[in-house]
């Protein structure tokens, strides 16, 4: 006879999980009883949100899904967030859930919440499951829909009845069998030969890289691609890292926090090639950001994604994989006029631009373009949200490592949390945390979680005291007044830092930042720098 | 523009509210929804009327179809399907108007299923169009309580919804 609860535990070992965030609680607890003897690291995060997101800094940095757990009532509410950021960015997770009595359900009992139902827009699936033998089934589903198609979170919800009960064996199926669910990963022979045509017809094409192209792991055919062609490529922010950003033919991130010439690029091309981007509304902000006459091809996994937001000439449904493939074929020796690949190369060089300093503040946008330089090519950087985000979005100059913030839902608090699961995935890699003082709050209890796995993470405090971005839109659009986005009463963040044995400084100035982590650099402890910033520096 | 959607999904709880939430939340507007199983009891067919554009319409079959239990969206062409609905409705009936009430409800092919002392029940079966005309007669009458299903609707001739 075996549990409910070893099944779990079973499942995820037969899926290869080999780290879990989490926090417990009472309708959970036959499921912590079985992990605490298996070979899955649990990693006790401080609220049950930042375990979601832990999860998603690990699904993006191992490609496999994230995982992580909570209890039922509050702890699955308190996940929420992290399970709408994930959905919005594209990250598989699955999310476990204890549950009430199967028989107490809709009782109101003691830490009850329908987290199902209130989970539904955020989820790409979810299960309520009432009978201990549909545990591997479900697992099985959940994991093989979380990581296909257009990847995404699936909750499972399990009362604690289903968790103690026993049935006879288990048996893991191989395969699974879902009807309504077969993604098409195949692109359409008839449209690709259509995009190459146009592609090779065009005078002036671009290509817009976004988040597909990371997580569908095609980033070096798509560099392939873009180098033998010469087509220029601009990024989304969830595609930051699809091109290394000195290549030439890179243009940075497009859209109203982007780089103008990004948006020129995109404003004067002829052919605009999209590539596992959803184009949302930041990216691309008015419809005349485009000129009437370009030819868009839209390639993404999600067909409902392709028309949503952009009108388009040329969908191919499929998954950059197979798509990339079929291009780098049938592209033959084209490349860009001679005249299109100057006009890009040159602007190229307005690229990157030099910030004014104010003297005894660090100047943060110079000091995010020299990081990149100071820590390994691989090293992974993790921003907030808020200026910080844009800060690190347009000048950290990423090498082979990844970018990781999240591009879609916007939640501040995510930085350091995903950071944690980086870490986990990546133990190797330097992973860098970049957020604001507003953002850094949000989220510090989890220095605890960084200091009991003793995870090298250096942690970048970009201090202004403000709510910088909300701040600038009061600026712009509410005559200044600078309604809440004062931080007034914040601790000091060093003895914050020393509080949980994490080793910290602060600087005043770009020289003494920059000496600070040159010396941490090769250090394996974590760190947590304070850098001073103007509260009048800009987004841009 | 109005548009019939026939919708084939896995039998299964909660189906129904994850469509009509999808719904809501991205702000497409249902005229009706009708719901029952198919000759297959792992199935059911949820018929669907709704307004919008061309992009609306695009877009709500394109979400349906990422729900994981909906197995098949299909979009019914314009006069190439049968669509039906069932109405029950009371009307005021004084002893006096009796007999034209009677008549309207002959004319229209409806049928006097209940009769009490000041009103009648009629049940009609057809297409929306012909259940409004149906009220619009009777409305002179005084209409006390009407009950009316959301539509269901078939392809014309060999053409099917099936998995």
């Amino acid at each position: 006879m075996i549990s409910g609860a070893e099944i779990m535990v079973k499942c995820l070992e037969a899926e290869g999980v080999k780290v879990v965030f989490g926090y417990p609680g009472a309708a959970i607890c036959p499921f912590y009883d079985k992990i605490y003897d298996s070979s899955i690291k649990h990693v006790l995060v401080r609220q049950e949100q930042n375990a979601a997101h832990a999860a998603s800094g690990y699904a993006r940095c191992s490609g496999r899904p994230g995982v992580c757990v909570a209890t039922s009532g509050p702890g699955a509410t308190n996940l929420i967030t992290g399970i709408a950021t994930a959905y919005t960015d594209s990250i598989p997770l699955i999310a476990i859930t204890g549950q009430v009595r199967s028989d107490l359900l809709g009782r109101d009992v003691f830490q009850e919440a329908d987290i199902t139902g209130a989970c539904e827009p955020f989820v790409k699936h979810s299960y309520l499951v009432k009978k201990t033998g549909n545990l591997p089934r479900v697992f099985k589903e959940a994991f093989h829909i979380a990581s296909t198609g257009r990847q995404g979170p699936v909750l499972i919800d399990i009362p604690i009845d289903i968790q103690t009960n026993c049935i006879d064996e288990f048996v893991y199926p191989d395969k699974v069998n879902i009807i309504g669910y077969k993604p098409n990963t195949k692109g359409h022979a008839v449209q690709v030969k259509r995009a190459l045509e146009a592609i090779k017809n065009s005078k002036q094409p671009v290509i817009v890289a976004g988040g597909g192209v990371l997580s569908s792991g095609v980033k070096l055919k798509l560099q392939d691609f873009a180098f033998k062609t010469k087509i220029p490529v601009i990024s989304t922010m969830m595609g930051i890292g699809v091109m290394p950003s000195e290549h030439e033919m890179y243009l940075g991130m497009l859209g109203t926090y982007g780089k103008q010439v990004a948006n020129k690029a995109l404003h004067d091309a002829d052919l605009v090639i999209v590539c596992g981007a959803r184009l949302g509304d930041r990216a691309v902000a008015a419809p005349d950001q485009m000129s009437e006459n370009t030819t868009v091809i839209h390639i993404d996994i999600d067909p409902a994604e392709i028309g949503k937001n952009v009108k388009t000439e040329i969908p191919i449904v499929g998954d950059m994989r197979n798509v990339m493939d079929m291009l780098l074929e049938g592209i033959g020796d084209y490349t860009v006029s001679d005249e299109w690949y100057n006009t890009v190369k040159n602007w190229k060089k307005d690229l990157y631009m030099t910030p004014p300093t104010f003297d005894g503040y660090v100047e943060p946008r110079t000091l995010v373009s020299h990081l990149s330089a100071m820590f390994h090519s691989k090293a992974i950087l993790v921003a907030d949200v808020g200026q910080n985000q844009i800060w690190c979005a347009n000048n950290f100059r990423i090498r082979e490592g990844r970018f990781l913030t999240t591009g879609g839902m916007g939640t501040m608090g995510y930085s350091i949390p995903a950071a944690i699961g980086a870490k986990f995935a990546r133990p190797t890699r330097d992973v860098i945390v970049i957020c604001g003082d507003g953002s850094f709050q949000m989220s510090l209890n989890e220095l605890a979680t960084i200091a009991a796995n003793k995870l090298n993470i250096k942690i970048i405090i970009m201090r202004n005291s403000r709510l910088g971005m909300v701040r600038e839109l009061q600026d712009k659009n509410y005559n200044g007044r600078h309604s809440a986005t004062v931080l007034e009463g914040d601790p000091d963040f060093l003895e914050i830092a020393k509080a949980y044995g994490i080793d910290c400084a602060q600087a005043s100035s770009n020289e003494e930042a920059e000496n600070i982590i040159k010396n941490i650099v090769d250090s394996d402890k974590p760190f947590i720098l304070q850098c001073n910033v103007y509260p009048d520096t800009p987004s841009i | 523009m109005q548009y019939t959607l026939s919708i084939l999904v896995e039998n299964q709880a909660g189906v129904l509210s994850k469509i009509s939430g999808l719904f809501s939340r991205r702000g497409f507007n249902i005229d009706s929804l009708a719901v029952g199983i198919t000759n297959d009891p792992n199935v059911s067919r949820i018929t669907i009327v709704a307004n919008g554009d061309e992009y609306v319409v695009e877009q709500l079959e394109k979400q349906l179809n990422k729900l994981i239990p909906v197995i098949k969206v299909k979009r019914l062409k314009d006069d190439e399907f049968i669509s039906r609905e069932l109405i029950l409705i009371k009307v005021h009936c004084t002893a006096s108007k009796r007999a034209e009430i009677i008549k309207t409800a002959e004319i229209m092919q409806a049928k006097i299923v209940d009769v009490a002392q000041s009103c009648v029940t009629i049940e009609y079966c057809e297409c929306a169009n012909r259940v409004n005309t149906l009220i619009d007669l009777l409305k002179p009458y005084g209409i006390r309580e009407i009950v009316r299903t959301g539509t269901v609707a078939i392809d014309r001739g060999t053409a099917t919804v099936s998995v």
